[in-house]
């Protein structure tokens, strides 16, 4: 059962829990939502009200304009996330401050390739999701309510803070979606810019333009699940759309926001050739050919459990048809070991950071180029 | 085994019921029971009972005239005369009896307390032991925001939120739904009362029988998209929650016609009605005309012409699901 820390014995418990913590290993302090049965808790602490919602005319509706849903909210109750609540005619997020998880990461594990290799980041959630993808990995905390999970309190300062203690350069936002605690994210992120910490987000990328801007725009880089390059998937399989998430990524180019994508090939549901080569295209013509591409291998979870692994010659063929577009980055997930992990220079062709799992065993790029041929390599290198 | 025609099937269902309960093959009544449910060869049957006293000159609801009403309600429903005779085909004693609350609106619009307190009383009488009695809903402050006091242990009827108890960890799934499912029901009853409350619903147009299951599961909120069509027919059909499901006793004694599911004082009516029946699509199917009626007196549009027609209740009805009867010729609605 969780406890409740104050600010000071949650840091000193962190501190000193922080010795024998190694990377990938969860924060103690967290609760696991899988195993802890949850407990009341004081929402007041969490409840701020939300930015992004207009109010209606009519009995107290208001109109979240966080993601391209735009739940339609009544009185007492939730937008589609589940950690958006309409009390009154005004709309509250239940969730800042309020993490259900943490844990130090390597970057790679998010994955973000061109973002500070072999560094850590402070990686957290809240629960909630605003879309409900079959195969999720994580529906024990996303496809919930804040309230049905274990969370402690976590303001943003005291992110930093243990940011800091962890010696990590970064804090992640992902696990869940983290545009559902984007009121919360942004305050972590200033207070972590203002403790030297950088922010990282770990995104769907199904939001509107505007909560785009203002949310994202605090942090360093991105990482955007492209799920697959049909509206018909996006339907069945995530209910939610794919135009806006197109469109973010163009927005997040136009932002100069350093931006990776993911794509989580799904035997038969997202493997087509036509698919792959329509995907790189469009990459290609709107983003240009520096945004790596990660395409990573699906593991049955959640409401996705007849269909098998990624066989990895589909994951190599997908490589193949982006490569053969002229994508420069284009790499191979959640497949240790293999070859695609690792970066390449697209002019010499010498290998500059090699990766084993989630570290970066070799790093050569020097001041963002290649050591061998100048030619400079996309990406954040350098703290 | 030979086919059995579709025009004497529910001798046959009877026949088994009989041999069932003599028997003692408690599961297997309860399937029969349930499979009775699913495709009813005569008219569904929906009883109104109102009470235009039941208040008095107050605005509190009599405990005793509830407990008249209810069994005037009963009674009609399945021709009885003795109320206690009414519940004995209902529950028999070892049941574990959960009644399902609707506690989502607050105070003013919740299921009423005098009614359960009305229920209980004749689940007890029925042979049903208190403790073997649970109220329950999502959440224990809700319910105690409306005037039940959370119980939880010793022989006294349990009265408390799924939050006391958490959610199963294991998802069941229909169609479109995947969810995890209250404790309270998979653990604490084996026989499921629904008590909702008769209510408009913004984004589902109406919220009676077939929508309070919402509150059986950890993930509400994720179907509320396309008027909550066909998440709620798709819920109702998981067996965890069908083989259960006794009986609807609809708490129609204060209702919303607009602005619901919270409650409004400006577009609720004093109904001073109970709305009961074991086919839930047709009690839906009739309290919707209700609130219909009571918008068209109050001038609103249709829920039609607000673009939010429950059309989950025929979805319901239809050949996948067969939870109940949606057409109006074939609902007998008694009015007692």
């Amino acid at each position: 059962m969780s406890h409740e820390l104050d600010r000071r014995s949650f840091l000193q418990c962190a501190l000193a829990s922080g010795a024998a913590l190694g990377v990938g290993k969860f924060v103690p302090l967290f609760a696991s939502p899988a195993q802890a049965a949850p407990q009341k808790q004081d929402d007041s602490r969490f409840t701020v009200e939300a930015k992004f919602y207009e109010k209606l005319p009519n009995n107290k509706k208001i109109k979240c304009k966080l993601c391209p849903r735009e739940c339609t909210v009544g009185d007492r109750e939730r937008g589609y996330c589940g950690v958006r609540e309409n009390r009154g005619g005004s709309y509250y997020t239940l969730v800042h401050s309020r993490v259900c998880a943490a844990h130090v990461d390597p970057i790679e594990k998010k994955p973000l390739f061109h973002y500070l290799p072999g560094t850590l980041a402070f990686s957290l959630a809240t629960a909630g999701c605003n879309v409900n993808c079959k195969f999720c990995q994580n529906w024990d905390i996303s496809q919930v309510r804040p309230e049905q999970v274990p969370a402690e309190y976590a303001p943003p300062k005291l992110v930093a803070d243990l940011a800091k203690h962890y010696s990590c350069p970064t804090i992640a936002y992902t696990y869940s979606e983290p545009v559902i605690f984007s009121e919360y994210l942004m305050d972590a992120a200033d207070a972590g810019h203002e403790a030297g910490v950088r922010s990282v987000v770990v995104s769907n990328g199904y939001m509107q333009e505007e909560s785009l801007k203002t949310a994202y725009g605090k942090a360093d880089a991105v990482k955007i699940d492209l799920k697959a390059f049909s509206e018909s998937y996006y339907k069945d399989v995530v209910v939610a759309e794919l135009k806006p998430v197109l469109a973010s990524l163009v927005t997040l180019r136009k932002m100069n926001k350093w931006t990776e994508i993911v794509y989580l090939v799904v035997p038969t549901l997202n493997d087509s050739d036509a698919e792959f080569q329509g995907l790189a295209r469009w990459i290609k013509t709107n983003l240009g050919v520096d945004v790596p591409i990660h395409f990573t291998q699906f593991h049955p979870e959640y409401l996705l459990k007849n269909l098998p692994i990624t066989p990895v010659p589909t994951l190599e063929r997908a490589k193949a048809i982006a490569d053969a577009e002229g994508l420069h980055y284009v790499y191979i997930g959640n497949v240790p070991g293999h070859p695609a992990q690792n970066t390449y220079c697209p002019k010499c062709h010498r290998m500059l950071v090699e990766r084993v799992g989630f570290t970066a065993s070799q790093m050569l790029i020097r001041k963002g180029s290649c050591p061998f041929c100048q030619q400079p390599i996309p990406g954040i290198w350098h703290a | 085994m030979s086919a059995i025609s579709s025009s004497n099937r529910r001798d046959f269902l009877k026949k088994c019921l009989t041999g069932a309960a003599v028997l003692g093959a408690g599961g297997r009544m309860e399937l029969l029971r349930a499979a009775e449910q699913e495709a009813p060869l005569t008219k569904s049957k929906v009883v109104i009972a109102r009470d235009p006293m039941l208040r008095g000159t107050g605005a509190t609801v009599d405990s005793h005239r509830m407990l008249t009403l209810l069994d005037r309600s009963l009674q009609a429903l399945f021709d009885r005369d003795n109320p206690t005779e009414t519940w004995k085909k209902l529950v028999r004693p070892g049941d574990t009896v959960g009644l399902k609350v609707n506690t989502l609106g607050g105070r003013g619009l919740s299921s009423n307390v005098q009614l359960v307190e009305a229920i209980c009383e004749r689940l007890q009488e029925a042979g049903i032991k208190a403790s073997d009695i649970v109220v329950w809903d999502r959440d224990s402050d809700e319910m105690e925001h409306v005037g039940f006091h959370v119980s939880t242990g010793g022989n006294r009827m349990q009265c408390f939120g799924t939050d006391r108890v958490d959610y199963e960890q294991e998802l069941v799934t229909h169609g479109s739904v995947g969810s995890r499912l209250s404790k309270i029901l998979t653990q604490r009853c084996n026989v499921l009362i629904n008590v909702p409350v008769l209510k408009d619903h913004d984004g589902a147009g109406v919220t009676i029988a077939l929508k309070n299951m919402y509150g059986v599961i950890h993930n509400p909120n994720k179907y509320h998209p396309n008027g909550c069509n066909p998440y709620i027919a798709d819920l109702n059909m998981l067996p965890e929650i069908r083989t259960r499901m006794r009986l609807t006793i609809c708490d129609a004694t204060t209702a919303c016609f607009e602005g619901g599911p919270g409650y409004k004082p400006e577009y609720s009516w004093k109904n001073n009605a109970l709305i009961v029946s074991q086919d839930p699509v047709a009690l839906d199917y009739t309290g919707w005309q209700i609130i219909e009626r009571k918008r068209a007196e109050k001038g609103l549009k249709t829920l039609e012409g607000d673009k939010r027609a429950p059309n989950y209740i025929a979805t319901a009805a239809d050949a996948q699901h067969r939870l109940g009867i949606n057409d109006p010729r074939k609902i007998a609605v008694v009015e007692v």
